[in-house]
């Protein structure tokens, strides 16, 4: 018998999950940006207020900016009222929502541990458990002994530079897949005929006075009722187009991945102090990710040392990783406010809106900011849950400050 | 990893360096006579360019003393400006 040709048995193209869509030139909505908060919007416009003429305009590929970036971490552990409110709203849609979309998103509550290491952290870490807690939140303090418990690969010796002296510990945080959630939403949207528009840059705003009625775009201009901006990193280059500034510096944040290993990290585990955070996905990466870099940059790369200093702080902390290796490291473009607190709602344009100022923390809230963002869109007024999160805050001094709990050095 | 060039000390790495930042934000001269917004915009606006940016760099590690570079935010690379410029004083 003849050789076989290699890859000729292979099996057929299996069935894409959404149609590529090619834009129209109307829509009632137009949103800017295909990532997570982008498509989650849509999903919420579509099923919470009936709106189904959405295109979803993503200058790349679908989700491949910061949703392709992050590392994956959910909780609701923030400190104030207002950030409460909509990280739980957040994580209580996440329980629901593998079988509101049918499809597996790898939601796991594994467990979120931020880690303690002087006694200013200390105090910081007992008060937030409170608020926590008054808020209806699920959240104790662990002592060290405690925390080794929760995570045993965790180095709670007293030697350490800087020892783990307990941490806030919330039971119902955890990791999903981001690319599945990506996947399971767009799943979801074209089923709700909704255009997923990729390769597709916003490179301006159609204006009559200072209503915003439809964007100029790599493909033509856009007629839309509204405009929703998901642009996240890019969100200032899109508003200096109208000469709307906005209170948000654009820098490189990165992340690495180890080679696939046996599962050996429980939980998630977050330190500010010596500035790393780690997960295990489930197919045996780790997954560990840092600071931001200091300066201003949209070049989707940082510096080594910033790598550097996050694997030694991971090893210290677990000193079984230095025998892992670090196989990929990347960066995203992450818009960082001043309070480390997203920026949402209406803006001085009718008919346009912004969900910008995510920063270092967006993935978590996907499912809370699609809820909210589509009843301010739909309603043109904020959802209650993020009214305090306005632009407007910047001038009335009611900022959320959240460096505290937000994990990621500004 | 960038190669920032002091103005004193010559071209060094990143990390010697501390950034400051968007360069001459000045300080409204009279805090109470400005509007609320007015002084939201100097607390708190700042210009985000993808492309050319005029920023304030502090050589940490080294003379500890502030300059001012012209940087391109997408490909890094470093442009001197004006010698008046560079080592100014921002108010």
């Amino acid at each position: 018998m003849a050789p076989r040709t290699p890859g000729a048995d292979l099996p057929d193209h299996p069935d894409r999950l959404w149609r590529a869509a090619d834009p129209e030139r109307s829509y009632d909505v137009v949103i800017v940006g295909g990532g997570g908060h982008g498509l989650a919007t849509a999903y919420y416009l579509a099923v919470n207020h009936g709106i189904t003429d959405i295109a979803v305009l993503e200058r790349g590929w679908l989700a491949g900016g910061n949703m392709a970036r992050n590392t994956t971490i959910i909780r609701s552990n923030y400190l104030w009222d207002e950030s409460a409110g909509l990280y739980e709203h957040a994580l209580k849609l996440w329980e629901g929502l593998e079988e509101e979309l049918d499809y597996p998103l790898l939601f796991s509550q594994r467990g979120v541990l931020n880690l303690a290491h002087s006694l200013q952290e200390v105090r910081d870490g007992v008060r937030r458990v409170g608020a926590n807690r008054l808020n209806g939140i699920d959240a104790e303090w662990l002592d060290a002994e405690q925390a080794a418990e929760a995570c045993p690969i965790l180095n709670t010796s007293p030697d350490l530079r800087y020892p783990v002296l307990g941490g806030t510990w919330q039971p119902r945080a955890g990791i999903a897949k981001h690319d599945h959630v990506a996947w399971g939403l767009a799943r979801a949207l074209d089923l709700l005929g909704v255009d997923l528009v990729q390769g597709c840059e916003v490179t301006g705003f159609e204006r009559a006075g200072d209503r915003v009625v439809g964007v100029q775009t790599t493909r033509g201009p856009i007629r839309a009722g509204r405009v929703a901006l998901a642009a996240a990193g890019h969100t200032s280059v899109l508003a200096d187009t109208l000469g709307l500034r906005l209170p948000l510096q654009s820098h490189p944040l990165q992340a690495l991945v180890s080679e696939l290993l046996e599962p050996v990290h429980p939980t998630v585990v977050m330190s500010n102090a010596v500035h790393v955070y780690v997960s295990q996905a489930h197919k045996g990466e780790l997954v560990l990710g840092a600071g931001i870099d200091s300066y201003n940059s949209y070049g989707r790369r940082g510096a080594f040392p910033t790598i550097e200093r996050e694997l030694a702080a991971a090893v210290e902390l677990f000193p079984v990783f230095a025998r892992a290796h670090a196989v990929r490291t990347w960066a995203g473009v992450v818009d960082v406010t001043p309070d480390a607190s997203a920026i949402m709602g209406r803006t001085p344009f009718e008919g346009l809106y912004i969900n910008c100022g995510w920063g270092t923390g967006g993935f978590k809230a996907t499912p809370g900011v699609g809820w909210c963002y589509a009843h301010t869109i739909a309603k043109d007024e904020p959802h209650p849950l993020t009214e305090p999160f306005g632009l407007e805050r910047f001038t009335t001094g009611a900022l959320i400050d959240e460096h505290g709990a937000a994990g990621v050095a500004h | 990893m960038m190669l920032i060039p002091c103005p004193w000390c010559g071209p060094r790495n990143e990390v010697e360096f501390h950034y400051g930042g968007q360069a001459d934000v000045a300080c409204p001269r009279d805090p109470d006579a400005v509007s609320d917004a007015e002084w939201a915009r100097f607390l708190f606006f700042r210009a985000n360019p993808m492309g050319a940016f005029t920023e304030r760099w502090m050589h940490r590690a080294g003379c500890r003393r502030w300059f001012t570079v012209r940087r391109d935010t997408v490909t890094h690379e470093i442009r001197p400006v004006g010698a008046e410029q560079e080592r100014a004083v921002t108010v």
